[in-house]
């Protein structure tokens, strides 16, 4: 390859001193990504004064070689393959000064199979730096040649439904609440009563580790108590979500064995245990047979303001990459933010073996996933029975519903909000097989329904008029409107 | 007797629901042949959740597009076998799935007593679990008589 900076003599270009990163290699618009770079997509403001290219130039060279000053060390290496190149810069539509950026990375500046390698790269320095007011990682194309140096997700879809012998709907879960304050028999109660009703998983919150008022010792045993008795009760497969997030690997190692040794099939883990502990975590799952269930507490911290951090669905790639079998991925019609577009490209990065080129929703790259397994996108956040047309219709089968006040919160007891969500979900899916058009038909199916499920009428009747109709923040900059929010 | 919803044991995915007519497995047949699903009939007297390799009423019909048909097929298995468990598979040769699709009950026995829980009391409080169906406790074949 040629000297980046070819505009330049040499001697020029490493005299001592501050030049711009335009210059110093970074920008190169005639540069055609290779099939095995790594390419980003930023969403730049650059302060005032700075133009937009000298921008995309400097977040190029702080995210790889570059420091602010010129350096001589550069020329003991092959300086020109290391620098990242901005090769594109458009106007972001309707937003004034904002551009998306294009960024190509080559191959041999990451480590094999390591997120925190990656993200140290690509969001290390740089969303710091002043010459930007704001920066934001819209979106990444991983090579091939990268994403088979991951093992991905230790289960995956396919064999996640096989071993739960569940096939041809959504899998159905509830959060125990309060998530705060319930000792381990109580705690249990909850989660054998939702499982006996009809839900196939229940989980742990995120912040459901080992306080004062239940250990994780204690939560442990009494809730595969509850899973084996459901178990008996109805035939089936079922699951709790043991969170065993804790301060540190050992502990984090120590729970997940106690849940394999209890008989547990799946465990829990927040993001907020960070990139390596997760990928650790993986291995461990995937040595031992485990489903693995990943809560991204705090993400909303960084990916919720579409000028200044990372987007969700870059985050939901990481994790495909990192290895995890379920990930919250947003409900759309719940309460936590959720634009459809937005939220059906992250469940369509999550499950789908290659990704076209989708900006309604977002994806800017292709991206084939070299068989890397699915990861089983899970809808949880203030949704319940009524809205299960809605849910099906934006969010398709393979996801897991979690209805945790639509649970936990019928007034007809736990076993019965369970039964409901059930009864709702199986007649919606009948229905939507038989060829009925679900969006407008969904009402009358559950109405249909209800007259002979009691339990469902009841919880149509107590949460008709629950909706969480706010417009979305996080929405994709491509189209001129934003769909329409539930 | 079983004790949860609908006092049945409620594998598959339309369990929740009322049996299905033969009108409603044509339709759900349709829909498996629609995707290009090859449909499998299979029985058991094992309920066990982990049971997972039930009898084959002959090879998945790869070829057969006929919905009629395919209802023929489950209906002599039913008729062969009407105290068993007939589930519906509909499987997926795709890449990326190589599974089944769907998965529904369409004969069960007329009495289903269900499952105990066996419990074998380890140090620390740890227990073993055994769910083991009673109706095994008679020979394969004699079950559900």
């Amino acid at each position: 390859m040629n000297d980046m900076n070819r505009s330049q003599p040499i001697n020029e270009r490493y005299k001592a001193g501050v030049i711009p990163y335009k210059k110093m290699g970074y920008w190169d618009s005639s540069y055609e990504p290779k099939d095995t770079d790594v390419i980003a997509l930023f969403r730049i403001t650059p302060q005032e004064g700075v133009e937009p290219e000298e921008a995309a130039a400097a977040v190029a060279g702080e995210s790889s070689t570059a420091t602010w000053t010129v350096v001589w060390t550069d020329r003991l290496t092959a300086c020109e393959l290391y620098r990242a190149k901005a090769y594109r810069v458009d106007p972001v539509p309707n937003r004034p000064n904002e551009y998306f950026a294009y960024i190509a990375y080559d191959l041999d500046l990451f480590e094999p199979g390591s997120i925190a390698n990656l993200t140290a790269s690509i969001i290390g320095n740089v969303f710091g730096f002043k010459a930007v007011k704001a920066l934001r990682l819209e979106d990444m194309r991983i090579p091939v040649a990268y994403v088979k140096t991951f093992d991905g997700p230790p289960t995956g879809i396919v064999v996640e439904r096989e071993r739960l012998d569940k096939f041809g709907r959504p899998l159905l879960g509830a959060t125990t609440k309060p998530k705060l304050g319930l000792s381990g028999r109580n705690y249990g109660r909850v989660v054998y009563e939702a499982l006996k009703g009809g839900l196939d998983f229940v989980k742990d919150d995120e912040n459901i580790n080992s306080q004062c008022f239940m250990h994780w010792r204690d939560r442990f045993l009494y809730c595969m108590e509850a899973v084996n008795r459901a178990s008996a009760a109805t035939g089936e497969v079922k699951g709790h979500y043991l969170n065993v997030t804790a301060a540190t690997m050992e502990d984090m190692y120590e729970r997940a064995e106690f849940a394999k040794e209890l008989g547990s099939c799946i465990v829990m883990i927040d993001l907020v245990i960070g990139y390596t502990a997760i990928q650790s975590m993986s291995k461990w799952a995937r040595k031992n047979n485990m489903i693995l269930h990943l809560h991204r507490a705090g993400h909303g911290t960084y990916t919720r303001q579409k000028n200044h951090g990372v987007s969700f669905r870059v985050i939901a790639k990481w994790m495909r990459l990192a290895g995890v079998d379920h990930i919250h991925a947003g409900t759309i019609v719940g309460k936590l933010e959720g634009d459809p577009n937005t939220v059906q490209g992250i469940y369509n990065v999550l499950r789908e073996t290659r990704n076209e080129v989708d900006l309604p929703r977002g994806i800017f790259f292709e991206q084939d996933w070299a068989g890397l397994r699915k990861v089983m996108p899970v809808a949880s956040g203030g949704i319940h029975a009524g809205q299960m047309h809605q849910l099906i219709h934006y969010l398709g089968e393979d996801v897991v519903l979690q209805f945790g006040g639509g649970t936990i919160g019928h007034p007809m007891g736990i076993q019965a909000g369970a039964t409901a969500n059930r009864v709702a979900l199986e007649a919606m899916i009948q229905a939507r097989n038989e060829g009925r058009d679900i969006w407008n038909e969904g009402p009358q199916i559950l109405e249909r329904a209800a007259k002979w499920c009691a339990p469902l009428r009841a919880a149509l009747e107590v949460w008709k008029d629950i909706t969480f109709n706010y417009a979305s923040t996080d929405t994709p900059d491509f189209v001129p409107t934003a769909t329409a929010a539930v | 007797m079983m004790t949860n919803h609908g006092s049945r044991i409620t594998q598959g995915q339309f369990s929740f629901l009322p049996d299905l007519t033969d009108e409603q497995i044509i339709a759900q047949l349709k829909y498996a042949l629609s995707q290009g699903w090859a449909i499998n009939v299979e029985f058991t007297d094992d309920p066990h959740p982990r049971n997972t390799y039930w009898e084959m009423w002959g090879l998945p019909m790869f070829d057969l597009k006929d919905p009629a048909a395919i209802l023929y097929e489950i209906n002599q298995c039913r008729k062969a076998y009407p105290n068993h468990y007939v589930r519906v598979t509909a499987f997926d040769s795709t890449r990326g799935w190589e599974t089944p699709r769907m998965s529904y009950l369409v004969n069960r026995p007329k009495e289903e007593p269900g499952f105990g829980l066996w419990r074998q009391e380890c140090e620390g409080r740890h227990i073993r679990y055994t769910v083991h169906p009673y109706a095994t406790d008679a020979a394969e074949g004699e079950r559900y008589r």
